[in-house]
């Protein structure tokens, strides 16, 4: 008797799994005798969801959205084979290292009309100088952010990353070109250097703070949690994600560094063996438009280079919420030319130069 | 012909070993012996030498946690066998009971109960733990640091792992012949020595899994060390994944370390299993 009601039990629980999925996977407006689909990966958090069902309720089209954590996770999935997408969103530095190793296909922009609603300064940047295969998504900059509870005055300068004054509450970058990035900004040496000894010397900043006991860890997501609850006080991330931490913590502040900074573009790209490439450019083409532009940037906090969106987004924040968007934070969201007149984009380095990162950074770990 | 039968139905997972576990294996070999364009080479063994840091350092915290776990699985487990069944179904389930829950959200858990400002810290704090300690000592306590140590790692895999070390010795011990016990006891034997010549020594295969499955998970981490290490301890586990998804993709570095990492476990259960067979053999002359 009692087996029989577990069994039950069982059965029905599983059954209405079944039913859920089923229920949930049944594309909303599949008419065409043949699915289309496309399969898109990006980073975590960096979509408003609705939107997937909007693009795919408008078009039939069925959007399989994956994640994955960094550029060099993405690059190596892609050169492994492990992953058949459509559209990738890399950043800038990426893209060119894509581009030079013949891994995208050209676009037809006939396909994308919303293209021409990118602001002229998001085109033909360096990582694709005649822009054949790119269509930016999102922009912004990396910088410090500080609990300004917990630091004695407001925080300027990169020094603030390797100061022994604040041992054990800095949050370092837990990747190698954003880290010794960090360390040669500091140093006012370009972030695209090639040279051994400015890089070595990057190094041994970031070695003597660590020996100096100012990390307290080297962190990718989890820094989220860390400045969210004051577990730590200093960190370098992204104005993005300063935008939604800010939400929880009023506290934290954002700066971008005197010494300049790195400011990011992240684009949408075809892989050049892509199935569906038709579907992946009318993906590109729906996310470019106005409409989701502005939807997606109140989600994800990150500037869209649509130029409309942009401009319209105080508009479009205090009709959705009833009040005026903080100036500083539009600010910090999409800063104006005179910062980032003083940020360099990250471009591909030669193999020599990332073999070098590489052996350093692992050098850097070692470190007791 | 009955044979050939059997063989047949173990076709499935002779496959399923061929395809995911052998296959793999070869490729990590081949990926080890060649160079960035394909071609045989040793060089990346030879830069092997400058990463023993993180070799001695991952083995030696997954030593410590397999020693803790032992000392903590093996008389719990020896406790359980000798309860009723009712107490023993009951104590599984708790012990199996987290393994339900997927081991990255564990230790996230962990992160923040071990932070600075983290559950078990605030709870210190409000039992009045630190002005207690700060008026004896005259200290200027906050907080017990705990998170991004060593120790934290240690913890995190004792934690993760304890339930591969009980669970192995608890079924060996659970159908130990009782009559050898009180055989070794009409004998003369004191309990200790009942311990000693007959219980430990027919526990030990049960041990030496234990050790197996604590010792070769713990050794191969990299989300332990990760999220509560802080990143800053570098373990075998962070180097191979380093080499695959950092920024300079050297899967063959990759692939010879994690070649020789596998190459020293396998010495090292060889020798403990040869060890194990010995005691087995003295007890039963």
């Amino acid at each position: 008797m009692k087996k029989t009601v577990s069994l039950t039990l069982a059965l029905t629980l599983s059954a209405g799994l079944l039913a859920g999925c089923s229920g949930g996977s049944d594309p909303a407006g599949s008419g065409s005798s043949e699915k289309r689909v496309v399969n898109v990966c990006s980073w975590g958090e960096y979509i408003d969801e609705s939107l997937i069902d909007e693009f795919e309720h408008e078009t039939g089209i069925e959007v399989n959205y994956q994640t994955v954590p960094s550029n060099e996770e993405l690059y190596s999935m892609l050169k492994t084979g492990g992953a058949n997408y459509d559209v990738v969103v890399p950043s800038d530095y990426m893209i060119s290292q894509l581009i030079e190793e013949g891994m995208l296909a050209e676009l037809d922009y006939d396909n994308i009309p919303n293209f021409s609603l990118i602001d002229d300064r998001f085109k033909n940047l360096s990582y694709d100088p005649e822009n054949k295969y790119t269509v930016p998504y999102t922009w912004g900059t990396l910088g410090i952010i500080y609990n300004s509870a917990m630091v004695e005055e407001p925080i300027t300068s990169w020094d603030a990353m390797f100061d022994p004054q604040y041992a054990d509450q800095v949050l370092m970058i837990n990747n190698s070109r954003d880290a010794l990035g960090i360390a040669l900004m500091d140093l006012n040496y370009s972030v695209n250097t090639d040279s051994e000894e400015e890089l070595r010397a990057a190094y041994d900043l970031l070695a003597q703070a660590k020996e100096a006991g100012v990390y307290q860890a080297f962190v990718m997501d989890e820094v989220f949690d860390k400045m969210e609850t004051g577990e730590a006080a200093i960190s370098a991330y992204y104005a993005g994600d300063y935008l939604t931490m800010l939400e929880t913590n009023p506290d934290l502040k954002y700066v971008v560094p005197e010494e300049g900074s790195n400011w990011f573009v992240d684009a949408m790209c075809v892989l050049k063996d892509a199935e569906n490439k038709d579907e992946a450019e009318e993906w590109i083409n729906f996310l470019c438009s106005t409409d989701a532009s502005l939807k997606n940037m109140d989600y994800i906090w990150y500037a869209s280079p649509n130029k409309e969106a942009l401009e319209q987004y105080p508009e479009y924040y205090e009709e959705t919420y009833g009040e005026e968007l903080d100036p500083e934070l539009y600010e910090i969201m999409a800063p104006p030319q005179e910062v980032l007149k003083n940020c360099e984009a990250y471009l591909v380095r030669p193999a020599a130069t990332r073999t070098l990162y590489n052996d350093l950074w692992t050098d850097l770990g070692i470190l007791a | 012909m009955k044979k050939n039968k059997l063989a047949l139905f173990s076709a499935p997972y002779v496959l399923w070993m061929a395809v995911f576990v052998v296959i793999p294996i070869l490729m990590i070999v081949v990926y080890a012996f060649s160079s960035a364009g394909g071609g045989f080479t040793l060089e990346n063994f030879a830069r092997i030498g400058d990463y023993m840091v993180v070799f001695t350092r991952s083995f030696k915290l997954a030593f410590i946690a397999t020693a803790i776990c032992l000392l903590l699985g093996y008389p719990v487990s020896c406790f359980l066998a000798r309860e009723g069944p009712r107490f023993q179904r009951v104590a599984m389930m708790l012990i199996m009971l987290p393994m339900w829950m997927n081991f990255l959200l564990r230790t996230y858990a962990w992160m923040s109960l071990l932070e600075n400002t983290g559950l078990l810290n605030r709870f210190f704090e409000a039992i009045g733990l630190f002005d207690l300690i700060n008026g004896i000592f005259g200290t200027n306590l906050e907080y017990f640091k705990m998170i991004n140590t060593q120790g934290a790692v240690v913890l995190g895999m004792v934690y993760n792992f304890l339930p591969f070390m009980i669970l192995p010795i608890y079924s060996v011990i659970v159908k130990l012949d009782h009559r050898l016990i009180e055989a070794a006891r009409d004998l003369g034997a004191d309990s200790a020595t009942v311990f000693r010549r007959v219980t430990l020594p027919l526990s030990l295969p049960g041990v030496l899994s234990g050790i197996t499955m604590v010792f070769v998970p713990a050794v191969s981490t990299f989300a332990i060390s990760q999220l509560l290490g802080g990143g800053k301890q570098l373990l075998l586990g962070n180097l191979i994944e380093m080499q695959f998804k950092g920024t300079a993709y050297n899967p063959q570095l990759g692939s010879a370390v994690a070649l020789v990492m596998m190459l020293v476990v396998v010495v090292c259960m060889t020798v403990m299993n040869r060890f194990g067979e010995g005691e087995e053999q003295a007890v039963m002359l």
